[in-house]
């Protein structure tokens, strides 16, 4: 009977004709589709927003920089102010097998210093300016402009005055229709060629769009800092959990500058695994609550419709007796009562996946030029729809059985005798 | 409800043949609607038997009777009852579709049963554009559609005044004429009078039973 063309022409008619009955019922579930829609595409928008943010950086990547030491040891008072020398770098590789990649930094401007200023011919500007070697790369990506190229390694073997610079610096020292590649700019009172441009991206901690990147040993000729490493940059194998690997760095640092074990301030680290497993979290949260209100509102408008087709089928009595009278069996009445309950949630349904995606494209198109709103391609999982739909044909089959019972409980001669 | 049991009839022993027009007559109380929904299986008679063209009419469930209400009988009803958001034609095919009937060929033979009752001109009308007498005469052509074996008419008449009345009581004839079995019940003794029989029910009790001379409609309209 379900496969019927003509039952589903009979329904047809029956909710076509009854209208505002039919939009009635209809808005119940359509509202619940679509904030089930909407809520968990925006909630999926904001963990495609947060991994983008942190799509730059290696998930499994930590820094870890000195400080004092708080418990005297070894013969050393407490208080001691430590520093991160170069050969720490190869110590760290050497007993920890977890770390892929190691970047020692230095930094002018960022973490104290002056912040370095930068000049060409009459346009000058201050940035913070980075020592570096081309393995950062790995750890944390920068986009360079076509054209251009970040730090290698013959740069730094020959400590050659050469730059990569940020957006703004270009902005800010060229004219718009110079090419800055090959051209010089005096940082301090040195001279630098530019050799690339690199694109400024969200989500790099404390890195901004006016960032000039300068070789490690350049760096450390004009500035003097021998072979002191303001920071570390480390990520550790995919494999590896990056928590273990910052307390087994700290522990070697430890180690090497003869510091107490117990001294938790001699030694500094910050864990993005950690930061962003928790922004993970809080956008999972997000979607499993959406989930849970999504379906308690479609439940919600199918109870509803439950309520309007019991309320219809009061109205329809003498409509359901005629029907009777005619030749509908118990079984064909109940069967129409409950396929319209269906039809009624399905297609509401339909329309408010049909609303929803309409709205969460709308919200995509208004923060795609966003970039410090986490705010990405928000979409719904094709199981989670379909689930949805399923939910909703299961409650509205259910819900149809108590209006469908109650219109063959009367019997034919009493719905006809019905005013 | 349930609890009170009300007997309305008290012993009825009739037979209709093929092609006869009866007319039930009574006052009211007197148990004839009652008859009427046993015939049309409507309700459900607590002793004795009933046999329709041969077929004992025994351990009636509800869907039994559905079936054997739309194989056999037709109805009508002194208010229509028709369906009000079907059009005039989507009412008459109505029982064709129980039968499972295609919806073309559904659609042809309920319009050879409109243009029967004269309203073929008024087949896509609700049936809040009609009057009364073509409302009745759109549930006569349903009741008919089906091809039952009996027509069971209750007081078709009832709704209508008497010039429309006399009208339909044409039609109820001129398909008698055809061959169809008609039992009408009815409290006016001019509609009993265009029948070709005549039982008065009183008390649930059968006081009289004649067959009469028929009164054309034809001749009052």
């Amino acid at each position: 009977m379900i496969f019927r063309k003509d039952t589903w022409i009979e329904i047809l008619g029956s909710v076509s004709k009854n209208k505002a009955r039919t939009t009635i019922t209809v808005i119940g579930v359509l509202w619940g589709i679509f904030i089930y829609i909407t809520l968990s595409g925006a909630a999926k928008g904001l963990d495609n927003g947060f991994e983008k943010q942190f799509e730059r950086v290696a998930m499994n990547s930590m820094f870890a920089w000195a400080q004092q030491t708080s418990v005297p040891y070894d013969g050393f008072k407490t208080g001691r102010q430590l520093q991160l020398k170069l050969r720490d770098v190869t110590i760290l590789k050497n007993k920890i097998p977890e770390i892929q990649f190691i970047a020692p930094r230095n930094a002018r401007g960022v973490f104290g210093g002056e912040t370095p200023m930068a000049s060409r011919n009459q346009k000058s500007g201050t940035y913070n300016v980075y020592g570096d070697f081309p393995v950062l790369v790995k750890i944390a990506t920068k986009d360079i402009y076509d054209g251009g190229r970040f730090l290698n390694e013959e740069d730094v073997q020959h400590a050659r005055k050469v730059c990569v610079i940020g957006e703004r610096t270009q902005k800010e020292l060229f004219n718009s229709e110079e090419k800055p590649i090959g051209e010089f700019i005096k940082i301090g009172n040195s001279f630098f060629q530019v050799i690339g441009v690199h694109k400024y991206a969200q989500g790099g901690g404390f890195e901004d769009d006016g960032d000039i990147f300068i070789p490690f040993t350049t760096f450390k000729q004009i500035y003097n800092t021998s072979d002191n490493v303001s920071w570390m940059a480390i990520a550790a194998y995919d494999d590896a959990d990056v928590i273990k690997v910052e307390k087994k760095v700290k522990k070697v640092l430890k180690e090497i500058h003869r510091v107490a074990p117990e001294d938790d301030q001699a030694f500094g680290s910050f864990n993005l695994g950690e930061i962003f497993n928790k922004v993970k979290g809080f956008s999972k949260g997000l979607t499993f609550l959406s989930l849970v209100v999504g379906v308690a509102t479609i439940f919600a408008g199918v109870i509803g419709i439950g309520n309007i087709l019991l309320i219809s089928v009061k109205e329809r009595t003498r409509e359901l007796g005629v029907r009777r009278a005619l030749g509908a069996t118990p079984y064909e009445i109940k069967t129409q009562i409950i396929l319209e309950s269906v039809f009624l949630t399905l297609v509401s349904g339909v329309l408010g996946i049909i609303l929803g995606a309409l709205v969460l494209a709308g919200i995509n198109a208004l923060t795609k030029d966003v970039d410090d709103f986490p705010y990405t391609n928000p979409t719904v999982p094709i199981p989670y729809i379909i689930g949805a739909l399923l939910i909703m044909v299961v409650l509205g089959t259910l819900i149809g059985l108590i209006p469908a019972q109650r219109a063959v409980s009367i019997k034919p001669i009493d719905a006809l005798r019905e005013e | 409800m349930g609890s009170n049991v009300l007997h309305v009839l008290k012993g009825i022993n009739f037979s209709v043949e093929e092609g006869e027009l009866v007319a039930i007559m009574g006052s009211s109380g007197s148990g004839k609607s009652t008859l009427l929904n046993i015939l049309g299986m409507l309700d459900l008679l607590d002793s004795g038997t009933y046999t329709l063209d041969g077929v004992p009419i025994v351990n009636l469930n509800e869907t039994k009777a559905a079936k054997y209400r739309n194989k056999f009988l037709g109805f009508v009803f002194q208010s229509f009852n028709l369906i009000n958001y079907k059009s005039a034609l989507e009412n008459v095919a109505l029982p064709l579709y129980y039968q499972r009937i295609p919806r073309k060929e559904r659609e042809e033979v309920a319009m050879q049963y409109l243009k029967k009752v004269g309203l073929s001109e008024w087949a896509t009308h609700l049936p809040s554009e009609l009057s009364g007498g073509q409302k009745q005469r759109v549930a006569i052509a349903r009741a008919l559609a089906a091809q039952p074996k009996v027509l069971l008419a209750d007081e078709p008449t009832g709704a209508l005044d008497s010039t429309t009345s006399y009208e339909v009581m044409q039609l109820i004839q001129e398909i008698n004429d055809e061959g169809k079995t008609i039992l009408v019940v009815t409290h006016e003794p001019d509609i009993a009078n265009m029948c070709k029989r005549i039982v008065q029910l009183k008390d649930g009790v059968i006081i009289e039973d004649k067959k009469i001379t028929q009164i054309r409609a034809s001749d009052y309209v």
